[in-house]
């Protein structure tokens, strides 16, 4: 099919065609470098004495590369620890969350019972809800928990699943046909078995890709953490490193900013990078769906 | 005989359908608790607080002492600075079209037959996995008035400096759209570029028998064809600009909204009422006019949906 397209396509090619692609590829790059350039200097920044980058001149390579900021970031013992409450929140959350949103959509997707439509339909539309609508009643009830200023906020309620990866895997599990199901019922299976032996192995890709997306929402998150942690102590990354741009802002200690926020990127743009293809798909499929 | 053996796979068939629903209800249990415990109580109760004057104090009966019925939706709506916001953020969804035909353009140009697709598909995509807070750190530091790299390209360049990207009430705006536009566009190519893939090449093939020329082929076999993306992108896109928060605390100087407030969105204005001075009620109200403004957003699109989505078939 694919070479049945490409030889028709190389047959229409024209003079004309071939020039048109050179100058749209040329635009193509010059954007891209547009898009990147930023993070470029971001880099660059990190490496770049306090002269050089206030000096008003447009001068992008470090002259002398300076080496230090990194190390002096992950002294900052904010740092380190800002890292570590990231983690302890990723690690629970994705294991319980990863599984009560996998056991649902598969009892969604391949089970029969009544109100599974109206369910369903109602978590779809929580999609919609901002968080910024529920965070007040959230803080208060979370006050009264006793869970504020403790990393539990941003434990507990994702561990009861994540919508759009509910919804996501529902989708993927449609492909796998029903005949699967009856076996498994005709056989005695139990139905949790038939979900962790036949059905987990065959959606684990989607349920990998899935994780890694909500991995970086976690890591990226930063609205909710700043409302429901308030001592440092607790901070995770993200409101960490605002909190270094509002700091070391004022004493024009730019190097060290930029080195904090390149550490903080690097594993999602790592992971981005590893997994691209099935991220790539997985956002594209949304829009067609 | 026959009959009796109906009846007895009849009867073990209902229990088999009993035991499927038992088992159905509890897998989907969390989800759903998650949804009345952290969602739908949570809607309730900003709705029952948006009628209160409460602080916080003395728990559920401090707010029912404070209860002032539709006060607050009143002093809302001759609240300068709640219009100010609001019109700001509506201001930022000016970035969206902007996004979404740029975001069709290179998806058009990728869709071509040229090298290092992939590659470049990536570059654009970046700012999208990039976090939030790290990037707004960055464009802060780009926006720069003395130093920051855009105003030094613009001295180098014309001898001039550049304008005070960050500091100006007319121009912050700006400034942010752009960044928005930057930190989105990868998504609109993905999404653009997999419904380009997705139209058949025949339909084109048969419109350049018929001597149809580039615009008659892009306005009514493309663009058409791509309305559900386009829907889907604008939706996505309307609900996520109503919620612009962290760009504006982070890039504006010691996250005040900027100067006169001029960068301050809806949601910014309603993080400050609640979690800096403490209004919960007044901010509920504007909590509970963010979620009554989306909806409408969502309704009107899902029942123009019907009206300018093309489908394939």
């Amino acid at each position: 099919m694919k070479n049945n397209k490409d030889q028709l396509s190389s047959g229409i090619t024209s003079k004309k065609e071939k020039t048109m692609n050179i100058i749209v590829f040329i635009l193509l790059a010059l954007g891209a470098v547009v898009m990147v350039f930023p993070f470029f200097y971001m880099v660059m920044t990190s490496f770049m004495t306090k002269n050089q980058y206030l000096s008003g001149q447009l001068r992008v390579i470090p002259d002398p590369w300076v080496w230090g900021k990194y190390s002096e970031v992950m002294a900052k013992g904010n740092f380190i620890s800002g890292i570590l409450n990231t983690v302890k929140v990723e690690i629970p959350v994705l294991l319980i969350g990863g599984f009560t949103s996998s056991l649902a959509a598969f009892a969604f997707a391949k089970m029969e019972f009544r109100g599974k439509g109206a369910i369903f339909m109602g978590l779809l539309a929580t999609i919609m809800i901002p968080f910024a609508v529920i965070m007040i009643p959230q803080y208060v009830m979370f006050t009264k928990f006793g869970w504020t200023d403790t990393l539990l906020p941003l434990i507990i309620p994702p561990c009861f699943g994540n919508i759009s990866m509910v919804f996501f895997l529902r989708q993927n599990l449609t492909s796998i046909p029903n005949d699967l199901m009856d076996a498994a019922k005709l056989d005695g299976c139990g139905y949790f078995r038939t979900f962790a032996q036949i059905f987990f192995p065959l959606m684990k890709g989607a349920v990998g890709t899935q994780l890694t997306l909500w991995f970086m929402a976690i890591w990226n998150d930063y609205l909710a953490p700043t409302i429901f942690l308030r001592s440092e102590a607790n901070w995770t990354l993200q409101v960490v490193i605002r909190s270094f741009n509002t700091y070391y802002s004022i004493q024009s200690d730019y190097a060290l900013i930029m080195a904090a926020s390149v550490i903080a990127m690097l594993p999602t743009i790592a992971l981005f990078f590893c997994f691209q293809r099935v991220i790539i798909e997985s956002v594209a499929i949304s829009g067609i769906k | 005989m026959d009959s009796r053996k109906g009846k007895k796979q009849k009867i073990n068939l209902s229990a088999m359908a009993k035991r499927e629903e038992r088992w159905g209800l509890l897998f989907v249990a969390a989800p759903a608790l998650g949804f009345l415990i952290f969602m739908l109580y949570p809607i309730i109760f900003a709705i029952l607080t948006s009628l209160t004057t409460w602080n916080g104090a003395k728990g559920f009966q401090g707010m029912m002492d404070r209860f002032c019925g539709f006060d607050n939706y009143v002093k809302l709506f001759a609240d300068k600075k709640f219009w100010q916001t609001l019109v700001t953020t509506i201001i930022y969804l000016l970035g969206i079209p902007i996004g979404m035909i740029l975001g069709l353009l290179c998806a058009m140009g990728m869709n071509r037959k040229i090298p290092g697709v992939r590659v470049l598909r990536t570059m654009y995509y970046v700012p999208v996995i990039s976090s939030l807070v790290s990037v707004s750190i960055l464009w802060a530091w780009v926006y720069n008035y003395d130093y920051g790299l855009l105003n030094t390209i613009i001295k180098t360049l014309t001898g001039l400096h550049g304008p005070n990207w960050l500091g100006d009430e007319a121009l912050i705006k700006v400034s942010m759209i752009i960044f928005m536009v930057w930190k989105g566009l990868g998504t609109s190519i993905i999404l653009y570029l997999a419904g380009l893939q997705n139209i058949p090449r025949s339909y084109y093939e048969a419109a350049m028998v018929d001597g149809a020329s580039g615009w008659q082929k892009f306005k009514s076999i493309t663009l058409p064809l791509l309305s559900p993306v386009t829907f889907y992108i604008l939706v996505t896109t309307l609900i996520g600009g109503f919620q612009v928060f962290v760009e504006v605390q982070v890039m504006t100087p010691s996250g005040n909204g900027g100067i006169g407030y001029s960068a301050a969105t809806i949601v910014f204005y309603l993080y400050q009422k609640a979690f800096e001075s403490y209004q919960l009620g007044y901010a509920s109200t504007i909590a509970v006019i963010l979620a009554i403004i989306i909806f409408i957003i969502t309704l009107i699109n899902f029942v123009g949906q019907n009206k300018w989505v093309k489908t394939m078939d």
